[in-house]
């Protein structure tokens, strides 16, 4: 199953209403059992190894093994993310390890405040967004 | 072992509708999807509406990560900068083979900047040349180009950051935010005709449904995937090329309540790193790779590839050969038996190093060097196709050691990559449109009050994420000034709130009747579950409509039997069952996409010609040549509509205006 959740690590996110990987997975996979308090994708094979459980995952109990039907066995590629980079580990069936860090943003998260700075908007009329006001529209 | 006859999800969905609660709202605008476009209008729309407005995003997903970007990107593909925009239509033009709405392409063109630099100033890093590191794109900071329109940025948390601001923008506005809920039929005013008023949908964390009112709507739900057998079997059916989770939704539920289609003949047939289908733009345009066949021969540059260009002229004979026309050329490698088709991976790296080599770069700084190169290979799928990584870690596959295989994938269905297929809108209201293309409303469908964006818009292809963002930013003021101009409209549903509980729950309803007749909930006479509709849709559309196994090849006998499978899959739609949420989030995404295939071959059936070669053929109208292709009745639009009183469907011609001269 493309994302799995390793048992020991999982603590169910200490008993919220839905976990980390609940919330984040765009395709409605991630689960919590209530009883096991452990998280568990519900529907592997719709799985796009998009990684946002694993990225989001505070205890880092989420993996991937890639797709049965085309990946031959022993191929790792796991995430360290931060909140500016991220760095990757990319094992090879081999035993080879290669490992890269790219930077992910440059501002603080959250910090982003939409209409600091902007210019007030325009006449309705003109097709300008808010943010162009008093410039001129090209036309072909 | 146990009786398999128990529901098997997490979240049960509850049979007994009196137990689920209706929950009635009524806002000024909604917009109704997460992704790029939508956070745009979510963005902008803040600016434009009367003080006291009540405005509600709806996301299936969690915003942060929802929609086509939700895994990153590692490339803008739309920035204008030191380009003409009229640059910008040509290269869509002859890229979707002259069949465009160039007043839609130019607009768009005029705005997607901005949206790039709003992305930079909230965080995101966009590469930048040598000596304009730290300078802004707003401040004439140059980008590292790959093509002549994209720029390479660190795109990881992409769709987090512009998610960010759209989030802080509503709640500047004090707007609403709903997550999880899934919305999945529109409706039409009660009193003044072709209207919207209103839509519906359920939680997927809880039972409960919602109905919503409006006095105008963006709809912006993405393109639509998995509507043709994938190649992959088994779990591998989840790497899906374009987001698993679009589901055809934007284009059947504006359909549904009468909006007109364009174009939604034209599917996206991506060549793509076979099986894990990572992105080939960075290594065809950065690492400046080449294709090879068996024979090791650039097929695409020989002989016999410009004599089957020059078939398709004006397009084939373009400095920049069209998507569609260059898979014709792999395909037809293929077929003849000189596949597999290779991306040269490890020459085109090989390259590189021994250009700095001859430039007398010495072992340490070429060390260096390498090291940038690799991360920078491996960077383009970790930011946006963890999967392909996946495989090649697997595989035991170093680029530069060994190529690795180019195959198209199954077809999709999307407006804003290099496809055109979605709703017929409304252009700028400014005299250089065309009468015909224009009713008032910039991005307003043929519905009043009925928005949309990004992939929902047809015939205006190549928008990417840039593009989607500022097209939602630019329908977002149409959207206000619709308001604003109709201020005396108050919204009237047709329906009850009861009767639309009971149609979106009907599959839940319909399990709970039958499933204790056999030992396994999977197997009933008397029900279909959404996965098993899923797999026979995608048979079907497969071996009739021209997916990969027939090599994309269809014609009208073929069609006429896919719609006659098509018809019973609609009537059999009633007899979905679904025991959890999350299947009966699937159970309306099948009917989504039942809704929006059919459309998509009835636009085949119509345009009697194969202008997407490579995309698909009509085995009964396969000849072209220039003549045809300008001359031969065909270069329109195909539009097609389906009317919501009396249920019959509509496919016919409309006129293309050329506005940018060649």
């Amino acid at each position: 199953m493309p994302s799995y959740v390793i048992e020991e690590k999982c603590d169910g996110c200490k008993g919220g209403e839905k976990t980390a990987c609940m919330y984040i997975c765009p395709n409605d996979l991630m689960v919590l059992n209530p009883d096991a308090m452990k998280a568990y994708n519900q529907e592997p094979d719709q799985c796009w190894e998009c990684y946002n459980c694993v990225k989001i995952c505070p205890q880092g109990a989420i993996e991937v093994r890639h797709y049965a039907d085309i990946c031959p066995m022993g191929g790792y590629v796991q995430p360290m993310r931060s909140s500016d980079s991220i760095m990757w580990t990319v094992k090879f069936r081999n035993g080879n390890i290669k490992r890269f860090k790219f930077p992910i943003r440059t501002t603080p998260e959250g910090s982003i405040k939409p209409y600091e700075g902007r210019s007030e908007p325009g006449p309705i009329d003109d097709g300008l967004l808010f943010t162009m006001a008093g410039q001129t529209l090209e036309t072909p | 072992m146990a009786l398999r006859n128990k529901p098997s999800w997490e979240l049960l969905a509850e049979p007994d509708l009196s137990k689920v609660p209706v929950e009635e709202l009524e806002y000024d605008a909604l917009i109704v999807g997460g992704g790029m476009a939508a956070t745009g209008t979510a963005y902008e729309i803040g600016k434009w509406m009367p003080a006291g407005s009540k405005v509600c995003l709806i996301d299936k997903a969690a915003l942060e990560r929802s929609g086509a970007v939700a895994q990153g990107l590692s490339a803008i593909n739309t920035y204008i900068g030191e380009n003409a925009v009229a640059d910008y239509v040509r290269m869509v033009r002859g890229d979707l083979m002259g069949v465009v709405r160039e007043d839609l392409i130019y607009d768009l063109g005029r705005f997607v900047d901005d949206s790039v630099m709003h992305f930079e100033e909230w965080g995101l890093p966009i590469w930048k040349q040598k000596g304009d590191e730290g300078k802004s794109l707003r401040d004439g900071g140059k980008p590292v180009r790959t093509g002549k329109w994209q720029i390479m940025i660190n795109g990881e948390s992409y769709k987090c950051i512009v998610a960010e601001a759209a989030k802080n923008a509503l709640d500047e506005m004090g707007y609403d935010l709903h997550e999880r809920v899934f919305i999945v039929k529109l409706m039409l005013d009660a009193n003044k005709p072709n209207t919207i008023a209103g839509c519906v949908g359920f939680s997927a964390r809880e039972n409960k449904v919602i109905v919503y009112k409006c006095k105008a709507m963006m709809v912006a739900c993405g393109g639509a995937v998995n509507i043709f057998r994938p190649r992959a079997t088994d779990e591998g059916k989840g790497r899906a090329w374009y987001p698993i989770w679009n589901a055809g939704s934007t284009y059947t539920m504006c359909m549904q309540v009468g909006a007109e289609m364009t174009m939604m003949e034209n599917r996206f047939t991506p060549s793509r790193f076979k099986d894990g289908y990572g992105p080939v733009g960075a290594w065809f345009l950065l690492f400046k790779a080449g294709v090879t066949n068996s024979a090791g021969e650039s097929y695409a540059f020989s002989d016999a590839a410009k004599e089957e260009l020059a078939k398709y002229a004006p397009y084939g004979l373009q400095p920049v050969t069209p998507t569609c026309l260059r898979n014709h050329l792999m395909l037809k490698e293929l077929k003849e038996g000189r596949g597999p088709i290779y991306m040269d991976t490890a020459a085109a790296l090989k390259k590189f190093m021994d250009d700095k080599k001859a430039e007398g770069m010495d072992d340490k700084a070429l060390k260096k060097y390498w090291k940038e190169l690799e991360s920078e290979a491996w960077e383009d799928f970790l930011d946006m196709s963890c999967g392909q990584a996946g495989l090649w870690a697997s595989m035991n596959i170093e680029p530069e050691k060994v190529g690795s295989e180019i195959m198209p994938t199954e077809p999709y269905m999307l407006g804003s990559h290099s496809g055109c297929c979605g709703i017929w809108v409304s252009g700028p209201n400014e005299d250089w449109v065309p009468d015909d293309y224009k009713w008032g409303y910039n991005r307003m469908t043929t519905v009043n009050g009925l928005f949309t964006a990004g992939d929902g818009v047809g015939a205006s292809g190549h928008k990417f994420s840039s593009g989607s963002h500022a097209e939602g930013r630019m329908a977002a003021k149409s959207m206000a000034k619709y308001i604003i101009d109709n201020a005396g409209f108050a919204p009237a549903l047709k329906e009850s709130a009861e009767d639309l509980k009971a149609e979106i729950y009907k599959s839940v309803v319909h399990y709970a009747e039958h499933s204790k007749m056999t030992t396994d909930d999977m197997i009933n006479p008397n029900y279909i579950r959404p996965r098993h509709m899923m797999e026979r849709l995608m048979k079907y559309t497969d071996e009739y409509g021209g997916g990969w196994s027939p090599y994309y090849m269809t014609n009208a006998k073929l069609l006429e039997i896919a719609m006659h499978h098509l018809d019973m899959l609609r009537e059999d739609s009633d007899k979905l069952a679904c025991s959890g949420l999350h299947e009966l989030i699937r159970a309306w995404e099948m009917t989504h996409r039942i809704w929006c295939v059919e459309d998509h071959l009835r636009h085949i059936q119509f345009r009697e010609e194969s202008r997407y070669p490579g995309f698909y053929y009509r085995g009964d109208f396969p000849e072209a040549d220039a003549k045809s292709m300008e001359d031969g009745g065909w270069k329109c639009f195909v539009n097609s509509k389906y009317d919501p009183e009396t249920g019959e469907w509509s496919t016919f011609k409309k006129t293309l205006h050329q506005i940018i001269p060649d």
